[in-house]
């Protein structure tokens, strides 16, 4: 067994440091969330009980939730076999679609938004008028470079050429390698598109504000501005939700790639 | 009659020809192992007879089939890479055990070829451990399991051995050829490693720049070279530049030295000739007068390969090595004049009419896969 290594005290005062930036605002948020919204005093779970008797809440949830879900399912169907497809046969078109990844990150919302409203308009209103269709495609815009540069580490990471052309002497068609030999050894690289793609569609304030859907941020917002108590407790929810979810997703992609997660941890 | 057909294949990767038209045709269960240094071909034709690349012109035929256009997933090639292929996501019995479920073969016969093919190469008892928990070694007996699991017409190796320490490269290499004579599989072999081209293979064939320069079997390989690039090639030659002065008697002119070598009759007069002489032909003692056919000149260095022990010698402008037994080696040390007899008899010709003998040096791999 290797020796434990003794963390340095320059690391344990930066550490302590990261946690207080971290811990603190949380811990206030959480002390202000118990006043009253009435008397403004200590201690009260009157404004979780507010949150979580609130249809609003459970529906705008349940809208970002299931975006998120519907996010991460086009992202991945997208992304894999493109990205792989990449790799294979044409990797000097890496550099390319890593660059058009960028692009997201370098447009603000705002302008994307206005862009893909104007570029939208007049398609059919099942599309248009729905967070399914509009919001779902813009959220895939951006998601695509959290996706993207986590596959592409994921793809970097196996031999993709040996391990399709020894899956292919063996008699698969490319979908039974996709979805047998190569899906498996880059899950960990898909979890971890699929929890940033999470945590960025259920924060997602301004295309969601502009398009006029009512998701769970906008529901955040509205509480804030109207009602300041019961907006901290809501906050910490959605954070906790938030991390539950990340935990379920981390939890079902363990269960069913437990063995190539063993695997991945050996590489 | 011929099971596997390389016809004229040519395949070019920019300005640069992988492959120049080869020719191969092998027998049903035999082994043909394809030599040659980097980028001279070998593993672009086995790609080729796989299925992962397309020739440019030519065909290949298995069984009397043109099989060049057919997908590489209806090919039934089993093959063995270069690189560890096996996938890491399963088991040592999933991986031989996934070419069939491909085929739709029922559970109980995929659990007795499994476990019989891994009784084959000796793990039997790691089917179920995942790649990573295996040696290299090991990990290629898994890949050739794997490979053979879906009954192939062909079995491709592309350098199998070669990631593998030397001890386990020997025993494997064996184990390989032990299985292919079981089996009675067809099998390609690419390797550039000629001791284990000629210690397992049924016929070699050498390849340099694209072309084929000479296929047959391992003895005459090392025997007769065909051309020059093979005679550098395969083994360790002493390579000596004459004139051939008498086509009758078989005797040459060597920098003002006269040689005997049978292979010099009816050479034609004045023809500028290589003399190849294998080092462990050369009879070397102690100088005691230069007799016929004998060269005398200074031992320059000793190199202990073992059993035997390697001499350089300097006579004149002319550099000789000499393999002697390590015993006798001992009494000629760096320094000792001695007298180096060539043998008349297992001398070969080559003609260098054709121009200057080619040097072997690593050529770059071809673009692309």
């Amino acid at each position: 067994m290797k020796p434990r290594r003794a963390i340095a005290p320059s690391a344990l005062v930066w550490l302590l440091l990261g946690a207080v930036y971290f811990f603190v605002p949380l811990i206030a948020t959480f002390l202000f969330s118990l006043k009253s919204n009435q008397t403004g005093k200590c201690c009260t779970v009157a404004n979780y009980s507010w949150v979580v008797h609130n249809g609003a809440f459970w529906h705008t949830l349940k809208i970002s939730f299931l975006l998120a879900l519907e996010t991460i399912a086009i992202s991945l169907a997208l992304f894999v076999p493109t990205i792989y497809w990449v790799h294979l046969k044409v990797p000097r078109l890496r550099p390319v679609i890593a660059f058009l990844a960028l692009i997201p990150f370098v447009i603000p919302p705002i302008v994307m938004v206005v862009g893909l409203l104007k570029f939208f308009k007049g398609t059919p209103s099942w599309f248009y008028a729905q967070p399914w269709g509009f919001l779902a495609g813009a959220y895939v815009i951006l998601a695509f470079p959290y996706m993207f540069f986590s596959l592409d580490a994921g793809f970097r990471s196996i031999d993709v050429h040996t391990l399709t052309e020894a899956s292919q002497s063996l008699g698969a068609r490319w979908g039974t390698t996709l979805i047998k030999v190569i899906l498996p050894n880059i899950r960990a690289a898909a979890l971890a598109g699929a929890f940033l793609t999470l945590a960025i569609v259920m924060g997602e304030f301004t295309i969601a504000n502009l398009s006029a859907f009512h998701t769970f941020p906008i529901f955040i917002q509205y509480v804030n501005e109207s009602q300041g108590f019961p907006a901290a407790s809501l906050t910490l929810l959605s954070f906790a939700i938030t991390w539950a979810a990340m935990a379920s997703l981390l939890v079902v992609g363990r269960k069913r790639g437990q063995r190539a997660a063993i695997v991945a941890g050996a590489r | 009659m011929a099971f596997l057909e390389l016809q004229d294949l040519h395949r070019d990767f920019g300005t640069n020809k992988a492959l120049d038209g080869i020719e191969i045709s092998l027998g049903e269960g035999e082994f043909l192992s394809l030599l040659g240094p980097s980028g001279c071909g070998k593993t672009t034709a086995l790609r080729l007879v796989a299925g992962f690349d397309r020739p440019d012109q030519g065909r290949i035929v298995v069984d009397g089939k043109d099989v060049t256009r057919v997908a590489p997933n209806k090919r039934d090639m089993g093959m063995v890479f270069q690189a560890y292929s096996l996938f890491p996501n399963m088991t040592a019995r999933q991986n031989v055990e996934f070419g069939l479920k491909i085929r739709g073969k029922d559970k109980a016969d995929r659990r007795k070829r499994v476990d019989d093919l891994l009784e084959l190469v000796g793990l039997g008892h790691a089917g179920d451990r995942y790649p990573h928990q295996l040696s290299g070694g090991m990990q290629q007996r898994v890949a050739l399991a794997r490979a053979l699991a879906i009954e192939p017409r062909v079995l491709l190796l592309d350098e199998p051995l070669s990631a593998l320490d030397a001890k386990v490269r020997v025993q494997l290499r064996e184990e390989i050829r032990r299985i292919q004579l079981e089996l009675g599989i067809t099998t390609l072999y690419v390797t550039h490693d000629q001791e284990e081209a000629l210690s397992v293979s049924d016929h070699v064939a050498v390849m340099y720049r694209g072309r084929i320069e000479q296929m047959c079997a391992p003895a005459e390989m090392y025997t007769s070279p065909a051309t020059p690039f093979v005679a550098e090639f395969i083994g360790t030659m002493n390579r000596l530049e004459a004139t051939v002065v008498d086509p009758s008697a078989g005797t040459l002119d060597m920098d003002g030295k006269t040689l005997t070598v049978e292979a010099a009759r009816g050479k034609p007069r004045g023809a500028r000739v290589l003399v190849l002489i294998r080092p462990e032909t050369v009879e070397v003692s102690a100088a005691n007068g230069a007799g016929p056919n004998t060269l005398t000149g200074d031992v320059l260095t000793h190199t202990f390969l073992g059993p035997v022990t390697r001499l350089r010698i300097a006579s004149g402008a002319a550099s000789l090595i000499a393999d002697m037994p390590t015993a006798r080696a001992a009494a000629l040390p760096p320094g000792s004049k001695v007298d180096a007899a060539l043998p008349a008899t297992e001398a070969r010709l080559l003609d260098l009419s054709d121009g200057p003998l080619p040097e072997i040096a690593e050529e770059p791999a071809p673009v692309g896969r």
